[in-house]
């Protein structure tokens, strides 16, 4: 039995869709829900890496794009996390919870 | 052998400890899945003969943002059991789009698995996973790798400008203030007649 692209795809599909299913059931803790874009984010990572190591001796191919790409989702993944963490930590010191059903009341 | 093994036992964890992400009630231990889940992401990476991004995969999730996750739920106080209620009233429109999701994917990938294509890893042994990677990045993509590094600034700037904030009744060191002084603002000349003092 060999170990091939299918499979990784596979285990990639269902990080996502727990992942998307996690923010459905948790919607009222918004920390759970930036873990969860983090899941996301790793699934599609499992993807290109997947792709760019069992199809790089296709032709035409450059073997370590797929790998790249997954470096900058990590950068960019990254930085969300900093940036989603730091307006929760503001949000929470203005109103003393983090209920995201009335983050809604922010708007103008 | 070994790696049908691997890949099976990374999987299953990986898939494990991600529900429990989303199922445990208390946000720390969601964290520690989390940690878990991405160890095995990185296991799995390696299985593909990607070490590089494996191992940084342990060091910005397991080292960084990790620990940041964890200093958020830490320092917020608040009651994380309350916030459990609403799970039993979402499960089922959740599983509504995850099952559409997941069916949407499985029939995407069963193509790839029916079209006779299984690809195996293709391992270069003369050039290491890192050097592969060393050769592009700093060429090919050597303009997006610089966007990453102003991306990475702003998200830094960003997060210290929301999260600063001045108090009262703190001290602090105005450098500006500082250095402007000069001899006449900061010293006073005083011609003490012998016997009086300073009066």
């Amino acid at each position: 039995m060999i170990i091939g692209l299918g499979h990784y795809l596979a285990v990639a599909a269902i990080l996502f869709t727990i992942g998307v299913f996690g923010i459905f059931v948790n919607r009222k803790n918004v920390i759970i829900i930036l873990m969860c874009v983090e899941l996301i984010l790793l699934a599609v990572n499992i993807n290109f890496v997947a792709f760019s190591t069992h199809m790089a001796d296709l032709p035409g191919n450059n073997p370590m794009a797929g790998q790249i790409f997954a470096l900058f989702i990590l950068t960019v993944a990254a930085a969300e996390a900093a940036v989603g963490l730091a307006i929760l930590v503001v949000y929470f010191r203005n109103r003393g919870n983090i209920a995201v059903e009335n983050i809604d009341l922010m708007k103008g | 052998m070994l790696t049908v093994i691997s890949f099976y036992l990374l999987a299953f964890v990986a898939v494990a400890a991600a529900f429990m992400v989303i199922a445990a009630r208390n946000p720390v231990h969601s964290v520690m899945y989390l940690i878990l889940t991405f160890f095995s992401a990185a296991g799995l990476f390696i299985l593909m003969g990607a070490e590089f991004l494996a191992l940084l995969l342990v060091m910005v999730y397991v080292g960084a943002v990790a620990v940041l996750f964890l200093f958020v739920v830490m320092m917020l106080d608040v009651d994380f059991v309350e916030m459990k209620q609403g799970f039993l009233n979402n499960i089922g429109f959740g599983l509504l789009v995850a099952g559409i999701l997941l069916l949407e994917m499985i029939m995407v990938g069963a193509t790839y698995v029916w079209g006779d294509k299984t690809t195996v890893v293709v391992r270069d042994t003369e050039v290491s996973n890192i050097e592969a990677f060393g050769r592009v990045l700093y060429t090919d993509y050597a303009g997006v790798f610089e966007a990453a590094g102003f991306v990475l600034l702003v998200a830094m700037i960003g997060a210290i400008v929301l999260t600063l904030r001045d108090r009262d009744g703190v001290r602090k060191q105005d450098a500006m203030k500082q250095m402007s002084r000069t001899k006449e603002t900061g010293m006073e000349m005083v011609d003490i007649e012998p016997g009086q003092g300073i009066g």
